[in-house]
C-alpha cells in the first residue's frame, strides 16, 4: 500500500537566497552558514489544523470586514481567487489562507507605517479563509496601491498582497506575495528580484480573469498557490520508528 | 524525447515585510478586526505537563534586536503527541500545539506561555529530545527560517538527539539549547536567536 511520506525537498534555487545585497535589509538578517539539511520527521510532517470555528465566514471579504455599515473602501473592487495545490497538482483542502495588504492609496493600517498615503476608514487590510474540499479559496478586496520604501532612494513596491499558507505539515509553511498582471513596477522591484529565476517570478503574478469577474461590479484575478508535494512510497520508510 | 514529469513548482517565497502584523496579529498593528486572533494560546487550559514560558530576542548581524519579527511555534504535548491526524496518540482538548508570537516593538523581546513538550519518536526508531519547532519571518528574511528549541535541563536526551547530532560543528549545537531559569516561582527558558555572527543559530532546511 502506498503511504504518504516525506515532503519533496525545497528547491532552494527557485526560492530567493537569504542574502541579496540589492535588498538591503537582507544583508544583516541573512544566515551566513549553510542550512543543516534535515530529513523530515514527525515534527516537520505534522502541522497545525484549523477549523471553521477559528474565524468568521465574513473574514474573507475585505470590502466589508472593516467598513462602516452602508459604506465601502475606496479603490478598484477585485476578487482574488484560485486553488492551493501541491507539487503533485493535488488540491490542498481545508487549509488556512491569510492575506494582508495596503489600501488603494498604498497606505497600511499599521502604527509603524509613516507613508503620506491616506488612511481609508472603511478598509482594514486583512482577511483569512479556508480552502474548500477542492483546495479553492477566494477573497474580495480592493486593489492595493503602489508605495515607496527605503532601500535605494527611489524604490517603489509594485501593488501586492501578502499571502500566508499552511498546508498540512509545518514543512509546507509559506509566506509569499501576489503581484498583478501588467504592473510595470514588478520588474523594478528589488524584493521581486531576490527571486533569481524569471519563471519563478511569473508564478507570483496573478492573471486578470475576466471569466470570474462580475459584470458591472468586480474584476477578478486568479492566483493558484503551490505548496510542497509529498512522496508516497511503496517501501517502508520507517519515518515514525520501528 | 522522454516523458514529462509534470510536477508543479512550489510557489516561491517572499519576505513577510515589516507589516506582517496586519494580517497575522492585527491587534499589534493597532486595530481590532477579528473575533479572535489565531495562535495566542498554544497549549490550552487542559494540557498536562509543566507550564513554562519561553522568551528571547532575535538578533541581527550587527547585534541589534530585530523588532519586526514574527515567530511561529509548533510542538507536541507532554506525552510527545502532535495535534495532527497523522500522528499517533491523543492530545488534550484545546491543545493545538501551535502559536504565533511577535516582538515588543520597542525592545524586540518576544515570549510565549506553553507546556514543556515530551520526547517525540523520530526516524528509524530514534527518540528525539523534547523540542519546539520554530519558524521565523521578518522584513529582510526572504524565506522563513526553521530552527528547533531544545531544553537545557534535558542534557541526557539532548546528547542522544539524532537531529542535534547531525550538526557536525559541536560548538554550534548549543545555539539550539534554551537556558532554564526560575523566576518568581515560574519556569522560564531563555532562547536568543542570532541570524548571523559567531553565535549564529543553527537553521534547518527541512
Amino acid at each position: 500500500m502506498k503511504k504518504p511520506a516525506e515532503f519533496y525537498q525545497r528547491d532552494r534555487e527557485w526560492h530567493p537566497p537569504a542574502l541579496d545585497r540589492n535588498y538591503k535589509t537582507s544583508v544583516a538578517r541573512s544566515p551566513q552558514y549553510p542550512l543543516i539539511s534535515l530529513e523530515n520527521t514527525a515534527s516537520e510532517i505534522t502541522g497545525p489544523v484549523f477549523g471553521h470555528n477559528d474565524f468568521a465566514p465574513t473574514d474573507n471579504d475585505l470590502l466589508t470586514n472593516y467598513a462602516q455599515p452602508g459604506q465601502a473602501p475606496v479603490g478598484e473592487r477585485i476578487i482574488v481567487h484560485g486553488r492551493v495545490l501541491d507539487e503533485n497538482a493535488r488540491p490542498v483542502p481545508n487549509t488556512l489562507v491569510e492575506i494582508w495588504q495596503a489600501n488603494a492609496s498604498g497606505k497600511y493600517r499599521h502604527k509603524k507605517d509613516a507613508y503620506l498615503g491616506s488612511m481609508d476608514p472603511n478598509f482594514g487590510g486583512c482577511g483569512r479563509t479556508m480552502t474548500d474540499s477542492d483546495g479553492y479559496y477566494y477573497f474580495r478586496t480592493v486593489k492595493p496601491g503602489a508605495y515607496p520604501w527605503r532601500n535605494w532612494v527611489n524604490n517603489w513596491r509594485p501593488a501586492h498582497i501578502h499571502i500566508s499558507v499552511f498546508g498540512t505539515g509545518f514543512a509546507q509553511r509559506l509566506i509569499t506575495q501576489l503581484y498583478f498582471e501588467g504592473d510595470p513596477l514588478i520588474d523594478q522591484c528589488p524584493i521581486v528580484k531576490t527571486i533569481p529565476d524569471p519563471d519563478a517570478v511569473q508564478q507570483l503574478i496573478a492573471a486578470l480573469d475576466m471569466n470570474a469577474s462580475i459584470p458591472l461590479d468586480t474584476l477578478a484575478y486568479k492566483f493558484d498557490i503551490v505548496l510542497r508535494g509529498r512522496r508516497s512510497t511503496l517501501f517502508e520508510n520507517r519515518l515514525e520508528g520501528n | 524525447m522522454k516523458q514529462k514529469l509534470n510536477y508543479l513548482k512550489e510557489t516561491p517565497s517572499q519576505t513577510a515585510g515589516p507589516f506582517v502584523h496586519i494580517g497575522l496579529a492585527p491587534g499589534a498593528a493597532g486595530f481590532d478586526i477579528y473575533n479572535q486572533e489565531l495562535g495566542t494560546d498554544i497549549s490550552g487550559p487542559n494540557a498536562s505537563g509543566e507550564r513554562i514560558r519561553v522568551e528571547g530576542l532575535v538578533i541581527d548581524g550587527i547585534g541589534s534586536p530585530v523588532k519586526d519579527v514574527m515567530l511561529e511555534a509548533w510542538q507536541a504535548n507532554a506525552a510527545g503527541s502532535y495535534a495532527h491526524p497523522e500522528h499517533p496518540g491523543d492530545v488534550e482538548d484545546g491543545f493545538r500545539g501551535w502559536g504565533r508570537v511577535i516582538t515588543n516593538f520597542e525592545t524586540g523581546e518576544w515570549g510565549f506561555d506553553t507546556i514543556k513538550p515530551g520526547p517525540v519518536m523520530g526516524r528509524n526508531g530514534q527518540m528525539m529530545a523534547p523540542h519546539i519547532n520554530l519558524w521565523i519571518v521578518a522584513r529582510g528574511i526572504n524565506v522563513g527560517l526553521n530552527t528547533r528549541l531544545y531544553f537545557s535541563d534535558e542534557e541526557e536526551a539532548n546528547s542522544a538527539d539524532p537531529v542535534i547530532n547531525l550538526i557536525e560543528w559541536e560548538r554550534r549545537r548549543k545555539t539550539l539549547i534554551a537556558q532554564r531559569v526560575e523566576r518568581d516561582g515560574a519556569t522560564v527558558y531563555r532562547f536568543d536567536i542570532c541570524l548571523q555572527g559567531d553565535n549564529e543559530t543553527v537553521f534547518f532546511d527541512i
